[in-house]
């Protein structure tokens, strides 16, 4: 495959996952602060974005197994993953934190498992696009700044 | 030895305890061309400046810019804190936040903060900051002219001083 389709590829994928509503404007806003600079800035960010999200999900099924739930703490966690979520344009994550935190601030413990469960399944639907986004590109670093480089249709 | 203002980069002090928000202010600051500090705490913030210890750092920061929902020292925590230093009073504030809560917001800015930007914060909002940044240095450089004039001439009208003063 040439380098014209692989480019035409990378976009065609990026403009479905935005969408089906998996990224939001932020992700863009993340691409186009990418520079000469800091060529790996989408990925590293993405990156820190899952290693956050990943212990957060751990930290939250953990407080939901507790005999006594603190609500308190389950809702600081969910406000760190919408923050995060946001941060880099995670849009579905985003909104079921966001039903996430009703449900601890009604200390509605079925909501909540709910809630987890939900933000658990679109975070792995993200997880799995981002990581299919970034790996249709050559592994030239150049090529990377320039594949990120490109605005959307 | 005073440096030509104009050839200096603003530095701005970033406080948030989130990796991923300190990582992108940096690279909004850093993009907008300012040098730039990120620390994860107001504790560490306030180390930064010097104002907890004696020992003072002869350190400059013309902007603080800081997250609201942090743990122990909040960014409204950490804006009082500031205002209330008579060295560093004159810093101006900038505070963010995921939560769009009005209350919220008019007590910051009520209580000194310059401007109030909801997370994530992008790089229109951050090209707001450079008023703030250049009234300080005007002012700055106008009291300093007027001050040097002074010196270098006390018996001069108040009328020639006028024609000399900056618009």
């Amino acid at each position: 495959m040439d380098l014209v389709q692989l480019q035409r590829q990378f976009v065609d994928y990026r403009t479905s996952l935005y969408h089906e509503g998996f990224l939001d404007e932020q992700f863009t806003q993340l691409q186009e602060l990418q520079d000469e600079n800091n060529p790996d800035f989408v990925v590293e960010v993405v990156s820190l974005f899952f290693e956050d999200s990943e212990r957060l999900l751990n930290e939250l099924a953990r407080a939901l197994e507790q005999q006594s739930i603190d609500y308190k703490r389950i809702d600081a966690h969910v406000h760190q993953l919408k923050g995060s979520s946001s941060s880099i344009g995670a849009q579905r994550v985003q909104k079921v934190c966001i039903a996430f935190r009703n449900y601890c601030e009604e200390q509605n413990v079925e909501g909540c498992l709910k809630c987890l469960q939900q933000v658990r399944h679109e975070y792995s639907l993200v997880k799995t696009k981002l990581e299919s986004l970034f790996q249709v590109r050559l592994p030239c670093r150049r090529e990377i700044f320039f594949l990120s480089k490109m605005v959307l249709p | 030895m005073v440096m030509a203002a104009s050839e200096t980069k603003f530095h701005v002090l970033a406080v948030d305890d989130t990796l991923i928000d300190r990582k992108l202010i940096e690279k909004l600051l850093k993009t907008s061309s300012y040098q730039v500090t990120a620390v994860d705490s107001g504790t560490k913030a306030l180390e930064f400046l010097g104002l907890n210890n004696n020992d003072h750092h002869d350190v400059e920061v013309n902007l603080i810019i800081t997250d609201y929902c942090m743990p122990g020292m909040t960014g409204y925590d950490l804006l009082r804190k500031i205002k209330e230093s008579s060295s560093f009073k004159d810093i101006p504030v900038v505070i963010m936040s995921s939560d769009n809560i009005p209350s919220r917001i008019n007590r910051c800015l009520e209580d000194g903060a310059e401007e109030f930007f909801l997370k994530p914060v992008q790089l229109s909002d951050v090209n707001k900051l450079r008023p703030h940044l250049m009234k300080r240095r005007t002012q700055t450089n106008v009291n300093k002219r007027k001050a040097m004039d002074e010196i270098v001439s006390p018996d001069r009208t108040r009328a020639r001083y006028n024609e000399l003063e900056v618009k």
